[in-house]
């Protein structure tokens, strides 16, 4: 375990035992989450990272909160580009609903066990993952449906 | 349950057909699988492992009669900007409900990796509109701890003065836009009166009324202007004589006891289990609050009470506002009397620019001044998560670097988006009147909940 700048722990499980790391967490006193977002490390694949841990495309990083103790543990979790599937923590703390759906949106992570993983923040019929690193800004051209075309 | 089967051969692909517009709907409650049912009211917490889901294990009191779906919002008044709740009815009461979102949604995360962290600020200000400095504070914290910047004790107050007056606003605006929402118009025209007083302050300090850019990296803007004592001094002496005045005006009022007691009711086994933070927790009876909780900045140095109630209710999350006003009043007087001399950012120059009068003469500050401007500063790689305690709850700020002058990533963990989550909670089984006033002690800003 090792702990960031502010003193939060920070933990590298492997996808296989994410969510026994996290159910262990929750009984071990962690009764809130407070944040699931993933990063795409595309760009910056040499990030540091403790040895025997395997950077991946994917990074899914957790945050819990224990109430009881005021202290955070963040669970870092890679995840592959190939198969970018996780578990899903909803039966853990129904409260990443919302959290598993934005990163599902923007980065095309697949958790397995989600009740409803749909869109959240884009379009339902939008193509493609927003926030991953080879999805440029722009590339997307301004339409207007009832443009009469060029001038 | 969806079907997993497909996602397993081409992960990559974009899953255009399992986000069609059929699986966004709301289905009636006979349609609709158990495990979606599990979903509103959380109910998988609560079953034991391994036990199947039966959709008669759900208590929905429905009759044979037809339920009605509709849909409130986008375009509301009363969903505080564009928030579109889908609710099923049966009669005038709610059987189930579902927020919809991402009409808002202007890609800021992905605005902020193409911004550098002096940029940044401008851009985390327009989340939350309503207190911009709590966004601003949170982006310049998480930068801070990754650059290991000192930020003077002056400057530090300074923020917090500044956050608790943001406190105090966008409380009154919420207690303006609760009381439009609730009927009580003339609540409206004094909320703004009174915010107006805090807006004319932060003009005077920061230049604008809103998206103020004034918490920065290593420190503030600028220091505050002069006689900002009697300016600061003026608000804490007339904020409280107004708040006894909303109190004669709604809090004994039948009418409004009316609507909002044992409305919208959220225990606290559920607010936890949501993720629920801010005045939706502490009015259900968990005194949580990270500026005591896990103290950030000089508030361990600061006496105040944080404030709960144990209803649960849409009246207790109004008291629990209007007191977190009170106790915000006693947080600006104190910081008034511990105000210390010094300096208001950094002397760093990696990340401070210089004076503006050495910019005339000094050929070298100059381009100190534009390298600052146009390439930013360097931050060393590394991630780090950062939360305060914002008007609506906990802000998080997930920030990685890689080295470079931008942020690679850059997660606000908003708390009005999460709190929406608890909407169904409180919804269920309440009038379609009361739905209103529901949303509105929610108190979403949908600036930040789309982001």
């Amino acid at each position: 375990m090792v702990q960031d700048v502010t003193g939060a722990a920070v933990l590298y499980p492997s996808r296989s035992i994410y969510l026994e790391t996290v159910e262990g967490l929750k009984l071990d006193g962690h009764e809130m989450l407070s944040d699931l977002c993933a990063v795409d490390y595309q760009a910056h694949m040499d990030r540091a990272l403790p040895a025997g841990v395997l950077p991946e495309r994917f990074e899914v990083a957790v945050v819990l909160v224990s109430m009881s103790r005021a202290t955070r543990a963040r669970i870092r979790v890679q995840v592959p580009e190939s198969d970018p599937v996780l578990d899903s923590l909803f039966g853990l703390y129904p409260g990443v609903d919302a959290m598993e759906r934005e990163a599902f949106d923007l980065f095309g992570i697949w958790f397995d066990g989600h009740p409803d993983l749909t869109r959240i923040l884009m379009p339902e019929d939008w193509e493609g993952h927003p926030l991953r690193k080879d999805y440029s800004i722009g590339r997307v051209p301004v339409q207007f449906k009832s443009a009469p075309g060029p001038r | 349950m969806n079907d997993d089967s497909d996602h397993s051969l081409d992960p990559l692909a974009p899953r255009v057909d399992e986000t069609s517009e059929g699986l966004q709907e709301l289905e009636p409650v006979q349609e609709t699988p158990a495990a979606e049912l599990a979903v509103e009211m959380g109910g998988s917490l609560r079953l034991p492992e391994g036990i199947e889901l039966d959709r008669n294990d759900f208590d929905f009191e429905t009759s044979e009669d037809q339920t009605m779906i509709i849909n409130m919002g986008p375009q509301h008044p009363s969903t505080h900007g564009v928030l579109r709740i889908m609710m099923e009815l049966e009669g005038e009461t709610v059987l189930r409900s579902k927020p919809v979102m991402g009409y808002l949604h202007t890609g800021m995360e992905k605005t902020a990796e193409e911004l550098t962290y002096v940029q940044g600020c401008t851009n985390v200000t327009r989340m939350d509109y309503l207190s911009p400095l709590s966004n601003e504070l949170v982006f310049s914290l998480a930068t801070e701890a990754l650059l290991g910047v000192e930020v003077p004790e002056r400057a530090t107050w300074i923020r917090m003065l500044m956050c608790e007056l943001n406190r105090i606003s966008s409380h009154l605006m919420w207690l303006a836009t609760n009381g439009m929402d609730l009927g009580a118009t003339s609540m409206m025209i004094y909320g703004f009166r009174e915010r107006e007083m805090v807006l004319a302050f932060f003009e005077k300090t920061t230049g604008l009324r809103m998206n103020h850019n004034y918490i920065r990296v290593g420190g503030v803007a600028a220091d505050l202007p002069d006689g900002w004592q009697e300016d600061v001094a003026l608000i804490c002496d007339t904020i409280p004589g107004r708040l006894y005045e909303y109190d004669e005006l709604l809090t004994g009022q039948p009418i409004f006891r009316e609507r909002t007691e044992g409305v919208g009711v959220i225990s606290a086994e559920d607010a936890v289990a949501l993720s629920a933070t801010g005045p939706i927790l502490r009015a259900s009876g968990v005194a949580w609050d990270l500026r005591r909780s896990m103290p950030y900045m000089f508030y361990d140095a600061l006496d105040f009470d944080v404030i709960s109630r144990t209803q649960g209710d849409t009246l207790a999350r109004y008291e629990v506002r209007i007191d977190e006003i009170r106790e915000s009043v006693k947080i600006v007087r104190q910081i008034l009397e511990k105000m210390p001399y010094g300096d208001y950012r950094a002397q760093d120059k990696k990340v401070t620019p210089p004076p503006r009068a050495r910019i005339d003469e000094s050929m070298e500050a100059l381009i100190h001044h534009f390298k600052i401007f146009t390439e930013g500063f360097k931050v060393p790689a590394g991630e780090v998560y950062v939360a305060v305690e914002s008007p609506r709850g906990e802000l998080g700020c997930y920030m990685v670097s890689d080295g470079r002058s931008k942020p690679y990533r850059m997660h606000i963990r908003g708390p009005s988006f999460v709190n929406l989550q608890s909407l169904p909670a409180m919804m269920r089984g309440g009038l379609m009147a009361d739905a209103v006033a529901i949303i509105s002690s929610v108190d979403p800003v949908m600036g930040e909940v789309d982001r």
